[in-house]
């Protein structure tokens, strides 16, 4: 049940924001599943006992590897699907709890939060980074 | 990646003669009015000076420069009658349906099957209408994500309601405040109070049940994703100066959100 819902919320959820930023409709699913898949990836290791960090990772890999995908199936550009599939990944609880902390005076703890916000937004970009050099890579081999 | 093949600009006068002034300040119009939809509107720095240099390759001309920044952009065509052109851009927004209209038509181009008068009035057309979905469907679409990321965040059912009703009203609210207040960081910071503010009274008023919760889902629709995705690739592009800037553009952002927030935990 827990999967289902969270399958389900994640694939509405980016969807939905590729509406926000004017995807068109046809694109639309294409951004729910670049969403879903990531998240699922992200929940996945977690479940295993992995680290955010790496968890967030991983799945940024698989978002980008898949938003370069449907671009070149599609004939569009890809930043159509990434964003939308990015936005479940950032912390935004994380910098929220640290904010919270820093209200509270609780300066150390908000620290140490902030840090790790900061580190995932950075396995974020390095996996964006990672998939898209590998993918250069492949399109220069096959050249 | 793409620019760096470019030779260095020297004085040849005999590249492009062949083709008539009119027709180059033409190319010239096309070429920057297809990078100026696609920067205003989103795209990525690095596809801005691709599609230029793109269509004027396709048009014939031989050597053409492209700079961009997230505020303006300059193109310049080397050669007989050497053109050079500024454009400011001072307004930005989230469009993807125009920056993929635009894509469209720079593939059509460097297929050769779009003639330059054709293609810029196409180009005028996309610039000119809104091609963009009415904001009662966005602000739906937006409580729509709402509810659904407070589930991912591992909220409880009971907060789905509500924190749909407030991300969908804070996204309304930041809509007309930016409407009326040009300045993007006031009008994400006054969301994040007037956000905040809902989420606590919600709570009070036992219609809620985690605080915490109801304000990260909420806050998403907010969330820079665009810009932070844009830096990271324009950075890794080698286009430093864009990268940054909008990294910076991320960072005010989140920083806006955070301060709005921060303000009304404090009265908490």
């Amino acid at each position: 049940m827990y999967f289902v819902a969270q399958i389900l919320t994640s694939f509405i959820a980016s969807a939905a924001f590729g509406f926000v930023f004017n995807v068109p409709l046809r694109l639309l699913p294409h951004c729910g599943a670049v969403g879903m898949a990531g998240w699922i990836v992200y929940i996945i290791g977690i479940e295993l006992n992995l680290d955010a960090i790496p968890a967030t990772l991983i799945a940024a890999f698989l978002v980008t590897v898949l938003s370069q995908w449907f671009s070149k199936l599609n004939k569009t550009p890809i930043i159509l699907f990434s964003v939308s599939g990015i936005i479940p990944l950032v912390p935004g609880g994380l910098a929220y709890d640290a904010m919270r902390h820093v209200v509270e005076d609780q300066y150390d703890t908000a620290v140490q939060l902030a840090v790790k916000a900061f580190m995932i937004s950075g396995a974020i970009a390095i996996g964006l980074v990672f998939s898209e050099v590998i993918n250069q890579i492949i399109r220069r081999s096959e050249r | 990646m793409t620019m760096s093949d470019n030779p260095i600009p020297i004085e040849n006068k005999s590249l492009n003669a062949g083709i008539p002034k009119s027709q180059i300040d033409l190319i010239t119009q096309t070429c920057l009015l297809a990078g100026k939809i696609i920067l205003q509107n989103g795209g990525e720095t690095y596809r801005v000076e691709d599609t230029m240099v793109r269509i004027a390759a396709a048009y014939g001309i031989e050597s053409s420069h492209s700079f961009v920044t997230p505020t303006g952009l300059i193109f310049a065509i080397d050669g007989a009658s050497h053109v050079t052109r500024l454009y400011r851009i001072s307004e930005r927004n989230n469009n993807l349906m125009k920056v993929s209209m635009v894509n469209d038509i720079s593939r059509r181009i460097s297929g050769g099957s779009l003639p330059v008068e054709e293609a810029f009035r196409l180009l005028e057309d996309i610039d000119r209408t809104p091609n963009a979905y009415r904001n009662v469907y966005k602000v739906l679409a937006a409580s729509i994500a709402s509810g659904c990321f407070l589930i991912m965040f591992q909220g409880s059912w009971l907060d789905f309601l509500p924190v749909a009703l407030i991300g969908g009203f804070g996204f309304l609210f930041f809509l007309i405040i930016h409407h009326f207040v040009p300045i993007k960081f006031f009008a994400e910071f006054l969301t994040a109070i007037m956000i905040g503010a809902a989420a606590s009274l919600v709570v009070h008023f036992g219609l809620g049940v985690d605080l915490d919760k109801i304000i990260i889902g909420s806050v998403m629709p907010l969330v820079p994703g665009l810009h932070i995705t844009n830096a990271v690739r324009d950075l890794m592009a080698g286009h430093l100066v864009s990268g940054l800037s909008k990294g910076a553009e991320a960072f005010l952002t989140a920083f806006a959100i955070g301060a709005g927030i921060a303000t009304v935990l404090t009265f908490n």
